[in-house]
């Protein structure tokens, strides 16, 4: 017998792992049956997710913290057992921008780029008097798309909504709203940057990768009374999907994963194109060569899916600086008690899977392979830092919010 | 009051204003088109908004409501939480609701309920369309066993009929299942004789 659990997701790239442990049977393996609920819109997700329609949710991290903190909608307290993955999107440019900002055409250095665009800002500003700012497109207000571009944008002397426009626009209609002019670069998930690419509608600029190095991305959300109740069935689910994390980073498998994500019933998209975000390929313009980019999509190494503390009070800060909120010490404990370390360790203690020893790191520290303090197994670090040098030290919320620029 | 119902899809929002026209000192606007969308609500500045929750332009509109706040226009926001169960009917409905801050809860009730009666009428309607076209592609389906069943085994239709609901009720299965196990049997061994066929003529290039 195995017990069901409905699963809402959005047709992006990094939906892979409740698909994979479902379409693989490491879910069945451990008693479950998962039933994958695509909508098109994170507010559906969301509202299915608070409405009992699903159990759990692939959802982007902010998300979930903005929603336990009443951003929105009445305060629902979610809870964030296991992270699906860090990273995978990209900033992608109206061609004529691009090549203004990013001359060399290969993937940009954001320090470089971001220099460039403070010069095109400035010039907008000088000619047409705020008129025509420039226009980006994030897909979702409470999202770490919006989060890691803003941040980028602020260390680069850009200041978010004053100099430039932040707005949503929803995935699929990325490429569309470049065409159309409406916006002129965009910051979206994969597979939605090389649609544009496709279309020869954008370029890829900058990998979100390259702003954070190891930026938590979208997550496994539920509501807190749902991760009580049914407390075996979630830690199962963990164990199922660290499996198939293994299977999805495993090369062997990229072909028959992307051919099984691209289905019309998942992200209905082109196989290939999930085949190079998988493999951590970016076509950056349309008819140039595909570029390497390791760890673009970050699903399963260091303990990627481990629920750190310190990525939901990062998350909290930038919220509250984006909305010109003082720091709350009430939010910044409800936003920290989103994530759970406490169920993903008791999911997979005992098992064969490294479990690091703390619950919060010091987030941008590493510049180099470190090994770190375990419960149990081997994890080694590689660079998690920040493209501007900042670190991020959980200890003192307050004071890295003052510090912001 | 003024309603903004945003839909896609042209016939159910036709199918809703058509149910919330009955009320009263209601003005209804239908948005079908996504392009300018915003710009559009803005406009009609209306009370409530609808929407269904298929449509990708949700969180277009949720940040458009969120952002609209902060210029202290006129602020939209999701029915608060005294109305939990109206929403819940409504999210099971397929369709999401704005409403205006303050706009009272007896008023707007009523006409939830209302949308959500006219969602659930469509998805019905949508249902039987959908039921009533798979009934034609079974009746098709069965009447094309029955022609493989006469050529092949030389027999009467009524036989061949005779004979798969024989299977059908052997096997505990509806009959159309058994004339698409046959229909679908058939199309393989034809492409596996034509396999082999091209094998024979053009050896070591396979088929065609």
């Amino acid at each position: 017998m195995t017990t069901e659990l409905a699963i809402g997701f959005l047709p992006l790239v990094d939906a892979c792992l409740p698909i994979l442990a479902q379409e693989h049977g490491f879910a069945e393996a451990e008693g479950l049956s998962l039933r994958l609920v695509k909508d098109m819109s994170w507010a559906t997700v969301l509202d299915r997710l608070l409405y009992g329609h699903t159990d759990a949710a692939h959802l982007i991290a902010p998300l979930a913290i903005a929603t336990t903190l009443g951003r929105g909608r009445p305060a629902q307290p979610l809870s964030v057992p296991f992270v699906l993955g860090l990273n995978g999107n990209a900033i992608t440019m109206r061609p004529d921008l691009a090549a203004e900002v990013n001359p060399s055409g290969r993937l940009g250095d954001p320090r470089a780029v971001g220099a460039a665009l403070a010069q095109v800002v400035a010039a907008r500003a000088a000619a047409g008097g705020g008129a025509d700012r420039l226009r980006f497109g994030v897909v979702q207000r409470y999202s770490s798309h919006s989060y890691m571009l803003r941040y980028w944008l602020a260390a680069c002397g850009i200041r978010p909504d004053i100099d430039v426009t932040i707005t949503t626009v929803a995935p699929p209609f990325c490429a569309d709203a470049l065409e159309a002019g409406e916006v002129d670069a965009i910051c979206v998930g994969e597979p939605w940057n090389s649609v544009a690419v496709g279309r020869g509608v954008g370029e890829i600029v900058l990998a979100t990768a390259q702003i954070w190095r190891r930026g938590v991305e979208k997550v496994l959300a539920l509501r807190e009374p749902v991760l009580d109740a049914r407390r075996g069935d979630i830690e199962a689910l963990i164990r199922a999907l660290r499996r198939a994390g293994t299977h999805f980073v495993d090369p062997a498998n990229w072909e028959a994963n992307a051919a099984i994500l691209a289905r019309s019933h998942y992200l209905d998209g082109n196989e290939a194109m999930i085949r190079n975000a998988i493999s951590d390929h970016l076509l950056l313009r349309n008819g140039g060569g595909l570029v390497h980019y390791p760890d673009f999509m970050f699903q399963y190494r260091e303990a990627a899916n481990f629920p750190w503390v310190s990525q939901a009070e990062w998350l909290y800060t930038q919220m509250a600086r984006w909305e010109g909120m003082p720091f709350d010490p009430g939010d910044a404990a409800r936003a920290a008690h989103v994530f759970r370390p406490d169920v993903y360790r008791s999911a997979l203690i005992g098992g064969p899977e490294p479990l690091p020893g703390a619950s919060s790191k010091v987030e941008g520290s590493v510049s180099q392979r470190t090994a770190v303090t375990t419960q149990q197994g081997n994890i080694t670090m590689e660079s998690n830092s920040f493209f501007d040098g900042r670190i991020f030290d959980p200890v003192d919320l307050r004071g890295y919010m003052a510090a912001m620029p | 009051m003024r309603i903004a119902i945003v839909d896609e899809s042209a016939p159910r929002a036709a199918v809703i204003r058509e149910g919330l026209a009955q009320v009263a000192e209601c003005e209804i606007f239908v948005v079908t088109e996504r392009r300018g969308m915003i710009a559009r609500i803005a406009e009609i500045a209306p009370d409530i908004v609808l929407m269904d929750l298929g449509n990708p332009s949700r969180d277009v509109l949720e940040e458009y409501f969120a952002v609209s706040r902060a210029l202290a226009r006129p602020i939209a926001m999701f029915v608060d939480e005294s109305d939990e169960e109206a929403i819940a009917a409504s999210i099971d409905a397929g369709v999401s609701a704005y409403i205006v801050a303050g706009l009272a809860a007896h008023r707007i009730r009523p006409l939830l309920d209302l949308a959500v009666r006219r969602f659930n009428a469509f998805a019905r309607l949508q249902a039987d369309l959908n039921e009533a076209r798979g009934q034609l592609a079974e009746r098709e389906t069965i009447d094309r066993a029955k022609r493989i069943l006469m050529d092949s085994r030389r027999i009467t239709e009524p036989q061949a009929y005779a004979e798969m609901r024989g299977a059908a009720m052997s096997q505990g299965r509806r009959i159309a299942d058994i004339a698409g196990a046959v229909v679908t049997a058939h199309r393989l061994l034809a492409n596996t004789s034509a396999i082999a066929a091209a094998g024979e003529n053009t050896p070591g290039k396979g088929p065609i």
